[in-house]
C-alpha cells in the first residue's frame, strides 16, 4: 500500500479547529497544521506540546550573570584591581553595587540571543532553508491540516477521505510520498 | 474564541478579510516606487550623503572641529546621543510592554517603531563612536586582555555600563523585531511573483512554513522577549542617566535622573512614532489599520509622560532650593535665567506646556494637532538635553574657567545628517518590509475588526 498524504484547505481557522476537534474524537491523527497566524486553542486539540524555550531562555540568562561575575571579578578584583575615587577594589561583595548594571545587561544579553539560535534551530529555520508549506496560500489566508497514512494505521486511504470531505473545506490534495 | 466588548471602537477600520489584510500591507511592496517616495529618498539621502561627509571631515580633523572647549567637554555630541537613544525607546515599549499589557492597539504600530527604534540607536551609537576621535581603536570599549595599556576597562563606569546597555539594547531590538519579521516574509516570498525578489524574500525568511509547533514557539519567545525586553528598556535610558548623574556636576548629580530620563525617553519616542506613521498611513494607504483611536493612545501616552517630565523639571527645582547646596541652587537659577535661559524656555514650553493641549480630546484626536505637536515635543526633547549638558558644564566650580559653548558648522552638519540616515533607513524599510505585522493583525481581525464586531453585536 502507498503511503499518502492528505492536505485539507480551510478557509477559516475555526472550521478547521472544529474539523479538528472532530477527527481526533474519531481516532485519526492531525500531523501538522499550516496557518498565516497562531491559532489559539489548536495545540491541545493536535497534541502539540508546550515548548521549553523559556526554561531554556532562563539557563542562558543565569549563564550569562554567571559569566558577567566571574569576568568582572578577574578584571577588577583579581587581575588589576584599579583604584577608582576609592571605591573598594579590592573586594569582590563591597565593589558589587557597580557591577549589577553590566551584570544584568549581560543576563538579558545571553538570555535573549541564547533563546532565539535555540528557536530558530528547532524550528529549522535558518536563512536560505527551503519553504515547507504545501500551498502558497497558507501564508495568506488559507488554512491547511495535514494527514498521513502512515501515522493512521487503523484507517484506509479511503476511509480518510471518507472523512475528511464531510468537513467544511475548501480543498483536499491527495499526494503518494515514499 | 476571543470576543472584545462592543464599546471599544474597532482596531480595524472597513470590511477586512485576511486577504485584505495581506494585499494591503504587501501591494505597495509588489508595484513600483511611488513618485513622492523617490522625491523624498533623493533629498534624505543627499542630507545623508553630507552628514558623512561631515563624519569623515571630523575622522579625518580630529574632533577640534566642534565647538567643544576646556569648559564645555561635551554638548551637541552627546546631546545628540541621548537624544536618539531616546527616541529609540517607543518601539522596544510598544513591542514589549504594550504585549504584556495585551494592548492590541500595538499590532498597528510596532513593526515600524521598532524599526524606527533600531535604526534610531543606530544613530545614537554614532556618536559617541566619533566622539572617540580614534574611532579604529573603539574596540578598547570592550574588556580585551590588556596588552593595549595597563589596564582593563573600568566596569565601575556608567559610560561602559552604556556599552553593555547600547548594545545589548540594539541587539536584542534587532532580534525580536527579526523573529517578527520572519513569517511576514514568509507571506510575501508566497506571493511574490518576479524570480529575483522571490529569491531574496526566501532567504530573509529563513524557509518558515507556519507550522502548528513553530506557532507555538513563536508565541512562547514572543512573549519571553518581552518579559526580558520590559526591564531592558527601563534599564537603557537609566544607564544613560547615570552617565551624568553618578558625575559631580552641579545640575546633573541627582537621584531624580533615571525615572525622569526614562519617561523623557518614551515621551519623545511616542513623538517620533507620531510623525513618521502619519505620514506614512497617508502615503502608503493604511487608514484602516492605523486611525484615529491608535493617534489617540499614543497621544495620551505623551501627556502622560509628557507630564511626568514636568514634574521631574519643577521637582529638579525645588529640590535644588531645598537642598541648600548653593552650587546646585546656582547651577538651576543659571538655568532659567543665564545665558542659556533661551534654550530652558523652548524646553519648557515644548515638553511642559504644549503637550497639555492633549487634555482636550478633539485635540488629540486631530491629525494636524498631533503632528505639529510631535514635531515640537522632539524640538524639545532635544533643548532638553542640550540644556542638562551645555548649561550645567558651562559655568563650573571655578569662574575663572567659565565659558561658553557655539555650535560649529561640522556640529550642525553631523546632527542634519544623522536625521538624514534615519529618515532614509526608515523610507528603504517602508518601501522594501511588511510595515505591519501582518500575522498579528490577522489574529485580532475577528475579535477588533469593524466588520466582525458588528457581526458579534448584532447576534447579542
Amino acid at each position: 500500500m502507498s503511503k499518502k498524504v492528505f492536505h485539507a484547505m480551510f478557509n477559516d481557522e475555526e472550521k478547521l479547529m472544529h474539523a479538528a476537534e472532530k477527527l481526533v474524537h474519531d481516532g485519526l491523527r492531525v500531523k501538522d497544521v499550516f496557518s498565516p497566524f497562531p491559532i489559539h486553542g489548536l495545540d491541545p486539540i493536535i497534541g502539540v506540546k508546550r515548548t521549553r524555550l523559556a526554561i531554556a531562555s532562563f539557563m542562558y540568562a543565569s549563564g550569562g550573570t554567571a559569566l558577567a561575575l566571574l569576568g568582572m571579578w578577574y578584571f577588577m578584583i583579581h587581575d588589576w584591581p584599579m583604584n577608582i575615587g576609592g571605591k573598594p577594589s579590592f573586594s569582590m561583595i563591597q565593589n558589587l553595587p557597580a557591577f549589577v548594571p553590566v551584570t544584568f545587561e549581560f543576563s538579558v544579553l545571553c538570555g535573549a540571543h541564547g533563546m532565539a539560535i535555540t528557536y530558530f534551530l528547532r524550528n529549522g529555520t535558518l536563512p536560505g532553508m527551503p519553504a515547507s508549506n504545501p500551498d502558497p496560500r497558507t501564508t495568506d489566508n488559507m488554512f491547511v491540516m495535514e494527514i498521513t497514512t502512515d501515522q493512521n494505521h487503523d484507517f484506509s486511504a479511503d476511509a480518510i477521505e471518507g472523512m475528511l470531505k464531510e468537513m467544511d473545506l475548501v480543498e483536499l490534495s491527495i499526494k503518494d510520498y515514499e | 474564541m476571543q470576543r472584545e466588548a462592543a464599546i471599544r471602537e474597532p482596531l480595524i477600520l472597513g470590511n477586512k478579510s485576511y486577504k485584505d489584510i495581506t494585499d494591503d500591507v504587501v501591494g505597495p511592496i509588489e508595484g513600483a516606487a511611488p513618485r513622492t517616495w523617490k522625491i523624498l529618498v533623493t533629498l534624505t539621502g543627499l542630507v545623508a550623503f553630507y552628514g558623512v561627509g561631515c563624519i569623515l571631515y571630523l575622522l579625518g580633523t580630529g574632533i577640534g572641529v566642534w565647538g567643544l572647549n576646556k569648559t564645555v567637554g561635551w554638548a551637541w555630541d552627546i546631546t545628540n546621543f541621548v537624544w536618539w537613544v531616546g527616541i529609540g525607546h517607543a518601539g522596544t515599549l510598544i513591542s514589549a510592554v504594550l504585549l504584556l499589557f495585551r494592548q492590541k492597539w500595538r499590532m498597528a504600530i510596532n513593526r515600524s517603531a521598532e524599526a524606527m527604534t533600531i535604526f534610531a540607536v543606530i544613530m545614537a551609537a554614532i556618536f559617541p563612536g566619533i566622539h572617540m576621535g580614534r574611532i579604529w581603536v573603539g574596540y578598547w570599549v570592550f574588556p580585551l586582555p590588556n596588552q593595549f595599556g595597563s589596564l582593563w576597562v573600568n566596569f565601575n563606569s556608567p559610560l561602559l555600563w552604556d556599552v553593555f546597555a547600547i548594545s545589548t539594547y540594539f541587539s536584542v531590538s534587532l532580534v525580536f523585531w527579526y523573529i517578527g519579521l520572519v513569517p511576514d516574509f514568509a507571506t510575501i516570498r508566497d506571493r511574490m511573483v518576479k524570480p529575483l525578489p522571490k529569491k531574496i524574500y526566501g532567504i530573509l525568511s529563513f524557509g518558515w512554513s507556519g507550522r502548528a509547533k513553530n506557532w507555538t514557539r513563536f508565541e512562547e519567545v514572543s512573549l519571553v522577549l518581552a518579559g526580558i525586553a520590559t526591564p531592558l528598556v527601563f534599564s537603557v535610558h537609566s544607564i544613560v542617566s547615570m552617565d551624568f548623574a553618578t558625575s559631580v556636576i552641579p545640575g546633573w548629580h541627582t537621584t531624580i535622573f533615571p525615572p525622569y530620563f526614562v519617561s523623557g525617553a518614551v515621551f519623545s519616542g511616542f513623538a517620533m512614532v507620531q510623525t513618521l506613521l502619519l505620514i506614512m498611513r497617508k502615503t502608503m494607504k493604511l487608514e484602516s489599520y492605523i486611525h484615529i483611536k491608535h493617534i489617540e493612545y499614543m497621544n495620551i501616552v505623551i501627556i502622560v509622560t509628557g507630564s511626568i517630565v514636568g514634574v521631574a523639571y519643577l521637582t529638579e527645582l525645588f529640590i535644588s532650593w531645598y537642598s541648600g547646596v548653593e552650587y546646585e541652587s546656582y547651577a538651576f537659577i543659571n538655568r532659567f535665567s543665564g545665558p542659556y535661559s533661551w534654550a530652558y524656555w523652548i524646553m519648557m514650553t515644548c515638553n511642559v506646556i504644549t503637550p497639555q493641549l492633549y487634555w482636550f480630546k478633539k485635540l488629540r484626536r486631530s491629525l494636524t494637532v498631533t503632528f505639529i505637536l510631535s514635531i515640537v515635543v522632539n524640538i524639545g526633547m532635544w533643548f532638553e538635553r542640550y540644556v542638562i549638558i551645555v548649561t550645567s558644564l558651562h559655568r563650573d566650580y571655578n569662574p575663572s574657567s567659565w565659558g561658553e559653548f557655539h555650535a560649529t558648522t561640522i556640529d550642525i552638519g553631523i546632527f542634519i545628517g544623522t536625521l538624514g540616515i534615519f529618515f532614509t533607513l526608515f523610507l528603504l524599510f517602508a518601501r522594501f518590509f511588511p510595515v505591519l505585522a501582518l500575522n498579528e493583525l490577522k489574529s485580532i481581525l475577528k475579535s477588533s475588526g469593524e466588520n466582525y464586531k458588528k457581526i458579534d453585536n448584532h447576534h447579542h
